[in-house]
C-alpha cells in the first residue's frame, strides 16, 4: 500500500530549509513575484533566452498536499489562510479605511501566488472600461484601448487554457473561439433560465480558467467542488503552470526570499535586496527588474525602497504610488425554494449575466450578474459543526441543504485617492518592515448600483418564486479580493505611475505587471486581464535594449 | 444505505491519502501503537455519531483508519482521544470506551464535552476528542458518495464525482 499524502495537519510548505537562495550570477531579468504575472513574464522572457531569476516571499508548495490542503478548507479548525500556509507575522497589516479590508483572506503567499485560491473566472473588459472618463464621465481613461489588448488577450486565454462559448451577446469582439468548449449550464441554471426568460435577461456562460477537457498536460475537472481555495486536480489553471515552465527553460526561482528593498539611482534599478530564511541578505543584480507583486506588496516596496533621490518612494514622482486601492465590491441575493436546487455539486460558477453592463454611465457603474451553483451550506461542512450527532444530524442536514439559489454580482468601485496602499511604520512585520496599511474607500457610486443590482436580484427570485432570506447590499457589502490601481498606467508622468508599456516613468529599467496599473477596474475579475498585461509586459522588455545599467 | 468499499476510498481520497485499502500499515513512529484499540474505538464512535440508517460501518472506518495511520502526529492526537475516551468509560462505567453499549458510548462523549466543542487538533480534550474522533468520522462519512447521497448529494464536497451530477435535475 502506499500512503503518499500527508493529512491536513500535516501539510507543509515543502520548501527546502536547504535550498540554495543565493543570487544568480548575470542575471537578464530579475522578476518579483511568483504569481501569474510574474510566471508569465517570467516564462516568456526565459522563452527568448534570457536569464531569468524570480524572487519570491513565499513558499513553493508540494503539490502533493494540496487534498491535504483541501481537508483545511473544508474543515472548521482551519481558517482560511490557513490553508496556504498564511504567516500573521509575515503577512501583518492594517486596515485603517471606512471599511475593514481582510488581506490575508484576499490573497495567498508563494509560488502560484492568489492564483491558488482564486475562482478562476476570466473575463475580458469591456470596450467602454478602457475608456471610462470619456464615455461615462467618471473615473480615467487608460492609455490603451480594447484594441491594443485584444491580441494579448487571445493569448492569455490560450496560455491560462480557458473553457468558454460565444454566446455572451454582450462581451467585446474577439476573433477566435475559446481554447476549450464552456461548461455545460447547471441544473438550477435551468430553474433560473425560466425565469429570467420572463424577465427578458439573458443568460450566457461563464469563461473559466478551468479544464473542461484536458488541456496543457492537465486533467480535465473532476468535481471536487472545492475550487475556492484549492483545486486538488489541477484543473483550475494556477500560476505554477507558468513558473514550472519558466524554469523548465533555465530560469531560477527562489522562494521564502522576501525582496526588503529595491537599490538604485536616479535612473535604474541596480540590485534587489532580498532576504533568506537562514537571515541572511542577498543583492540580486540584474539588468530589468519586472515587478509583479500584486496591487498591495507592489506599492508596499517601491515605497520601502525610498530614497535620496526618491524621498517618497521609488519610481513616486507622481505622488500617486499607493494610491486609487480598488476592489470589486459583491452585492447578493438568495433564497430558497419548494423544490431541490441541486446546489454544490462544484464549486464553480457556469452561468451570469452581463446584460446591464454597458448601461454604466457617471451615476451607475458596471456590473455583472453572477447564479451560483454552490448556494447555502455544503452538507460535510455543515455536519462538521453543531452539537448533534446521529439521525438528529442527519434530520438537520437535510433539513438544511437541497433547496437554496442565489445570486451574487461585481460591482466597479472608481478609484479615488483617498483609497489607498500606504506604510504603517507603527507595525512592522516578520522582517522589520513597516506592514502594508490598507487604507479601502469606495464612494457613493458603487453603493447606489449595489442597491439596482439588489433589485433586479429580487425580481429575478420573485419570478422563480422563491422566499428571499438574504441579501448583501450597500451596507454589508465587501470586496471580491481583487487588488487593483495602486501603481496606475498612464501617458502622463505627473498623473501615473507607468506608461502604458508598463514601465516606470521614472526608472528605466522597471516595469510592473499586476492589477497595480489598472487606471478602472470594470467589473470583471481581473486576472485574465492581469495575464494579457503580463504578455504585454514581456514583449516590452525584449524590445528595450539592455543592459542599459 | 450500506457504506461500500467505493465510499472507503472517496473518503481517503477527499482527505489526502491515496491508497490501495489493501495490507496493514504501522506509522513509522518507534513507538508501537495500538491499531485495534483505535479502530475498535472509532467503530465505536461511528455507531454513535452515524445515521441508524447507515451500515457497514466496520469495514468503512477500519479502511479509513489505515489511512489515517501513515501520518505519526495524526495517530498521536488520536491516541490522545481514544486515552480520554476510555479514561472516561472507565471511571464511569468500568470499562473501556468500546465495550459500552451504544448509549453509554454516547454519554461519555457528552461527558468529555466532544457534544458542544468546536474541533482544535491542539486544542482542549474536550475539541480534540471532537476533531480526532467526532468529526473525522463525520468527514469520512459525509465526504464519501453514500454520505452525501444521504442527503440529497451525490458528489459532496471533497469527492472527485465529476462534472456530470451538477447538470441533472433531482429525477434524472
Amino acid at each position: 500500500m502506499s500512503w503518499d499524502r500527508a493529512p491536513a495537519g500535516s501539510a507543509e510548505s515543502g520548501a527546502d530549509d536547504d535550498a540554495d537562495r543565493t543570487p544568480v550570477a548575470n542575471a537578464d531579468v530579475c522578476v518579483i513575484g511568483a504569481g501569474p504575472a510574474g510566471g508569465i513574464v517570467a516564462d516568456r522572457l526565459a522563452e527568448a533566452g534570457r536569464e531569468v531569476v524570480i524572487l519570491e516571499a513565499g513558499p513553493r508548495f508540494d503539490p502533493d498536499d494540496r487534498l491535504a490542503r483541501q481537508e483545511r478548507a473544508i474543515r472548521p479548525a482551519y481558517d482560511r489562510p490557513d490553508v496556504w500556509d498564511g504567516d500573521p507575522e509575515r503577512d501583518a497589516y492594517e486596515s485603517t479605511g471606512e471599511r475593514p479590508y481582510p488581506l490575508n483572506h484576499a490573497r495567498a503567499r508563494g509560488v502560484g501566488g492568489s492564483t491558488l485560491h482564486w475562482q478562476g473566472m476570466v473575463m475580458r473588459l469591456h470596450e467602454d472600461d478602457f475608456d471610462s472618463a470619456s464615455v461615462r464621465g467618471v473615473g480615467a481613461d487608460w492609455p490603451i484601448d480594447y484594441a491594443d489588448l485584444r491580441p494579448y488577450y487571445a493569448a492569455a486565454e490560450r496560455e491560462l487554457g480557458v473553457a468558454g462559448a460565444a454566446d455572451n451577446p454582450f462581451a467585446p469582439p474577439r476573433e477566435h473561439p475559446h481554447p476549450m468548449p464552456a461548461f455545460p449550464p447547471s441544473y438550477s441554471d435551468s430553474l433560473f433560465a425560466a425565469a429570467c426568460d420572463e424577465l427578458e435577461i439573458a443568460m450566457h456562460s461563464v469563461p473559466n480558467a478551468r479544464n473542461s477537457e484536458g488541456y496543457d498536460g492537465r486533467s480535465a475537472c473532476v468535481g471536487y467542488g472545492t475550487c475556492q481555495p484549492v483545486c486538488p486536480s489541477g484543473a483550475k489553471y494556477d500560476a505554477t503552470v507558468h513558473v514550472e515552465r519558466a524554469e523548465r527553460k533555465g530560469a531560477t526561482v527562489i522562494d521564502r526570499a522576501p525582496v526588503q528593498r529595491l537599490v538604485h539611482g536616479p535612473d535604474a534599478i541596480e540590485a534587489a535586496v532580498y532576504a533568506t530564511p537562514d537571515g541572511d541578505r542577498h543583492r540580486q543584480s540584474a539588468d530589468a527588474f519586472v515587478i509583479a507583486c500584486g496591487g498591495v506588496e507592489t506599492p508596499r516596496l517601491l515605497l520601502l525602497s525610498e530614497s535620496s533621490h526618491y524621498p517618497d518612494g521609488l519610481a513616486n514622482s507622481s505622488g500617486l504610488v499607493g494610491r486609487y486601492f480598488m476592489d470589486h465590491l459583491f452585492a447578493g441575493t438568495g433564497g430558497v425554494l419548494d423544490e431541490p436546487t441541486r446546489q454544490n455539486h462544484v464549486g464553480f460558477l457556469t452561468s451570469e449575466s452581463h446584460q446591464f453592463y454597458d448601461e454604466a454611465d457617471a451615476e451607475q457603474a458596471p456590473f455583472k450578474l453572477e447564479f451560483f451553483n454552490y448556494d447555502g451550506p455544503s452538507p460535510v461542512e455543515l455536519a462538521l459543526t453543531g452539537d448533534d450527532w446521529g439521525d438528529d444530524l442527519l434530520a438537520r442536514l437535510r433539513s438544511d441543504y437541497g433547496t437554496h439559489i442565489g445570486m451574487g454580482g461585481l460591482v466597479e468601485q472608481l478609484p479615488r485617492e483617498d483609497s489607498y496602499v500606504g506604510l504603517d511604520p507603527s507595525t512592522t512585520d516578520d522582517h522589520g518592515n513597516p506592514v502594508p496599511e490598507i487604507h479601502w474607500s469606495v464612494g457613493d457610486r458603487v453603493l447606489e448600483t449595489i442597491e439596482r443590482v439588489n433589485e433586479i436580484q429580487e425580481r429575478i427570485l420573485d419570478e422563480l418564486g422563491a422566499e428571499i432570506t438574504w441579501q448583501v447590499g450597500p451596507e454589508g457589502t465587501g470586496p471580491a479580493y481583487h487588488h487593483m490601481g495602486t501603481t496606475r498606467m498612464g501617458d502622463d508622468p505627473t498623473a501615473s505611475v507607468v506608461g502604458p508599456d508598463l514601465r516606470t516613468h521614472d526608472l528605466e529599467n522597471c516595469w510592473i505587471a499586476s492589477s497595480s496599473v489598472f487606471p478602472t477596474g470594470g467589473a470583471m475579475n481581473p486576472t485574465l486581464t492581469i495575464a494579457a498585461l503580463a504578455l504585454k509586459a514581456a514583449d516590452h522588455v525584449l524590445e528595450t535594449e539592455l543592459p542599459i545599467r | 444505505m450500506e457504506l461500500t468499499r467505493r465510499d472507503a476510498v472517496a473518503a481517503l481520497s477527499a482527505l489526502g491519502l491515496g491508497g490501495t485499502l489493501a495490507g496493514c500499515v504501522a506509522p513509522p513512529g518507534s513507538e508501537p501503537v495500538d491499531t485495534d484499540r483505535l479502530r475498535e474505538t472509532l467503530v465505536a464512535a461511528a455507531a454513535v455519531v452515524y445515521p441508524s440508517e447507515v451500515s457497514g460501518i466496520e469495514p468503512f472506518v477500519a479502511a479509513f483508519l489505515e489511512g489515517r495511520l501513515a501520518d505519526p502526529t495524526h495517530v498521536a492526537g488520536l491516541e490522545e482521544a481514544v486515552a480520554e475516551l476510555d479514561g472516561n468509560a472507565r471511571v464511569w462505567y468500568d470499562a473501556e470506551f468500546a465495550a459500552l453499549s451504544v448509549a453509554d458510548r454516547e454519554q461519555v462523549l457528552r461527558n468529555v464535552g466532544a457534544d458542544d466543542a468546536d474541533e482544535d487538533p491542539s486544542g482542549m480534550a474536550s475539541e480534540r476528542v471532537r476533531y480526532y474522533v467526532v468529526n473525522d468520522l463525520l468527514l469520512a462519512l459525509y465526504a464519501s458518495p453514500t454520505g452525501g447521497e444521504l442527503v440529497g448529494l451525490e458528489n459532496p464536497q471533497g469527492h472527485a464525482g465529476g462534472i456530470g451530477t451538477y447538470q441533472r435535475g433531482p429525477n434524472a
